[in-house]
């Protein structure tokens, strides 16, 4: 693992930076220059704080709240005796939890964890939710330079046809799964909401909890979509410092920030029951995406007091053509550091960690924080016959969005939480 | 059951239970319904609809034994037209007419919502449910709940999961002094003295999940919640001594000076 700062020889702290960018030998030569001038010409880039023809802009104040918070933190303030008063608190002030998110915390994590599962199993019992994602569609048109899906990787593409996703699905139901997520690329043109609805519909056939995790859309669609069946929307911000944001996503509706961040708040509007929230962490720095990303979720929740919520804690991963990227100085500990201090903070909300994650951090975390996981996962498209029953399906497989690192399956997965002495749950919702 | 609370039967919509003791719904596994039933000598069990019927893995309905009565809730419905929609599924799904209403707009506290709340009985109690409206301890929403046809008062005492105990315990009071229906102590029972204190004060029954589900050894605090409840229950039945509250209690009488 890489160090999360190298001391040049001048005592200057340097960041390490992933190198993300890759050229491919299929791009046509416009298409590489193109690229190459997003890359190194700032000015090439569109403003990434303007809204698009066909943005909904809504009037809300929960941005401004997030990142006045957000951009004021300086984590290297908070000593050991906050870090030890933010503990004894029986409420967790937003002034606590960024005690808790600093490097102060540290030395605090098996505390920090003992308390975390306290609060975990007072609001939610021994109960682990499972889940699974399914891909539908891995077009993309966004050059987002750390995914696998980007518009400028050479990968498999593919959409799945009604009839193809609907195979998936009875496979992925008949494993036992109850409730599922539905992901596409970020490509209106090749995946866009009438498709979505219907694979939504679909999903309603299979499942009892139907999740989206798509482009953000208008509240409208988020409307139409919550009446096809979806009821949970997961949008992640990757990052939540918009300078960086800017320097990750260089073209593509993506590009635009706030229309993003707006993402849980018109979902909302739009009738869905939850929303989830995240910063890829290793992006950018993480304290503060971290912080950012609970005050989303805290001032939303306080916005909407019926809505839930949920967190998830994603990390870099390598990717299809470049198999270096990694989430820097985000290890394991500040992982499990960050989780800790988000169940402290908001006890309440549900907590995802995916199958980026090793099975062994997975077993820990479930045990401390951790209220929902992936089982029996796949981040490519129409692979879902072939990675559960082994047998080849005959037809096409696009390419996956990154490498996940837990394999286990849906059955090993529901094994290995009862032998941890918890409770797999595989529903507790009620499309009403 | 000890023989002198033999005919003291709690009654909820004209069926009789000898238990005092309701599982609540919300943690739930195999172990904590079986230490329920023969440790605490439940009769009733919640029933979240939410989570029932599902795939074999998991299918409540399959653990919770004839015996005992279901008590089907309306988690996860936020309003009274999601309540009244949960409670006709469960009554579809063959859980019987007992319904337990519970109306939730916050999911930070799970508080309930007194006034859906009310809407909400009274549009199922006129289908013929028996309903247990889960309440915040509010005199008035609780005669409006009982002139709107609820079968029992299930006001909390606690934040749901907190184990705060008798948080609300004043305003519990004066619903088992003023409603004549049952008033079941729900939510924020962590211990079996708090169970106990619940009951000296005179409510009807009492339930618990969180309480059962947590503990080291599941069958052993099933039956310390037993015996808590009927000790509680008896103390009620009896009449409860004199208790000083504050100040002593003077051998000669204040007013022994007045003679006319």
């Amino acid at each position: 693992m890489i160090s999360d700062a190298l001391k040049a020889s001048t005592g200057k702290v340097i960041k390490m930076e992933n190198q993300f960018y890759v050229d491919s030998d299929h791009l046509s030569k416009e298409a590489l220059a193109r690229k190459h001038q997003l890359e190194t010409d700032a000015s090439s880039r569109t403003n990434h704080m303007e809204y698009l023809p066909g943005m909904e802009q809504i009037q809300s104040d929960i941005r401004e709240r997030v990142m006045s918070q957000t951009e004021q933190y300086d984590y290297t303030v908070y000593t050991s005796a906050d870090v030890s008063a933010a503990l004894e608190h029986e409420q967790c002030s937003i002034e606590d939890f960024k005690a808790l998110l600093s490097p102060a915390a540290g030395p605090f994590l098996e505390q920090m964890a003992q308390r975390a599962r306290v609060e975990t199993r007072k609001h939610f019992g021994n109960t682990v939710y499972l889940f699974t994602p399914l891909y539908i569609a891995n077009y993309c048109e966004n050059y987002c330079v750390y995914c696998g899906f980007n518009c400028y990787n050479h990968i498999k593409r593919m959409r799945l046809t009604m009839e193809q996703i609907e195979h998936e699905m009875k496979i992925i139901a008949d494993s036992g799964m109850e409730e599922i997520l539905l992901l596409t690329g970020e490509s209106r043109g090749m995946s866009d909401v009438s498709y979505i609805g219907e694979a939504c519909k679909l999903a309603r056939k299979y499942f009892r909890m139907v999740g989206l995790e798509i482009y953000p859309v208008n509240t409208d669609e988020y409307r139409y979509l919550h009446e096809c069946g979806a009821d949970y929307v997961t949008v992640f911000q990757e990052t939540y410092d918009s300078d960086k944001y800017e320097t990750l996503h260089l073209a593509g509706h993506k590009r635009v920030w706030p229309y993003r961040f707006e993402a849980q708040e018109r979902a909302l509007m739009g009738g869905m029951r939850g929303v989830a929230f995240s910063a890829l962490l290793g992006l950018s720095d993480f304290r503060k995406d971290a912080l950012a990303t609970a005050l989303h979720a805290y001032f939303l929740q306080r916005k909407y007091p019926q809505a839930e919520i949920s967190l998830s804690c994603p990390r870099l991963r390598p990717i299809v053509n470049n198999d270096k990227i990694n989430p820097l100085d985000v290890h394991e500990k500040q992982l499990c550091q960050i989780i800790c201090a988000y169940r402290i903070f908001l006890p309440f909300a549900g907590i995802t960690v995916s199958s980026r994650e090793s099975a062994e951090f997975r077993n820990g975390i479930i045990k401390i924080a951790a209220t929902k996981v992936s089982a029996g996962v796949s981040t490519g498209i129409g692979d879902h016959e072939s990675k559960y029953t082994g047998k080849e399906s005959g037809s096409a497989e696009g390419d996956e969005q990154f490498e996940i690192n837990d394999r286990r399956s849906f059955e090993t997965m529901y094994q290995d939480i009862e032998s941890e002495g918890l409770q797999p749950v595989l529903n507790d919702y009620l499309y009403v | 059951m000890d023989k002198r609370l033999e005919d003291d039967k709690l009654v909820i919509g004209g069926q009789e239970f000898h238990s005092r003791f309701i599982l609540g719904s919300g943690k739930y596994s195999m172990k904590l319904i079986e230490a329920a039933v023969r440790d605490a000598g439940a009769e009733i069990i919640t029933l979240a609809v939410r989570r029932a019927n599902t795939k074999e893995q998991e299918n409540i309905i399959d653990y919770i034994p004839r015996n005992v009565t279901l008590l089907p809730n309306t988690s996860g419905a936020r309003d009274a037209r999601e309540a009244v929609r949960i409670a006709r599924l469960a009554r579809e799904l063959g859980c019987g007419n007992f319904v337990k209403i519970e109306i939730m707009r916050d999911t930070k506290y799970l508080l309930p919502d007194n006034y859906e709340t009310v809407k909400a009985t009274e549009i199922l109690a006129k289908e013929g449910f028996i309903v247990m409206p889960y309440m915040y301890p509010d005199l008035n929403a609780a005669r409006d709940l009982a002139n709107a046809g609820a079968a029992a008062v299930m006001p909390l005492a606690a934040p749901i999961g907190s184990n705060k105990g008798l948080a609300t315990k004043d305003f519990i009071q004066i619903l088992i002094n003023e409603i004549e229906l049952p008033v079941i102590v729900d939510a924020g029972i962590g211990r079996p003295s708090q169970a106990c204190e619940a009951m000296e004060m005179g409510a009807a029954a009492i339930m618990a999940n969180t309480a059962l589900a947590t503990a080291g050894d599941l069958p052993l605090m099933a039956a310390a919640f037993r015996q808590a409840i009927e000790a509680g229950r008896k103390a009620y039945l009896s009449g409860l001594g004199r208790v000083l509250t504050r100040g002593a209690s003077a051998s000669d009488p204040l007013t022994g000076f007045l003679h006319d």
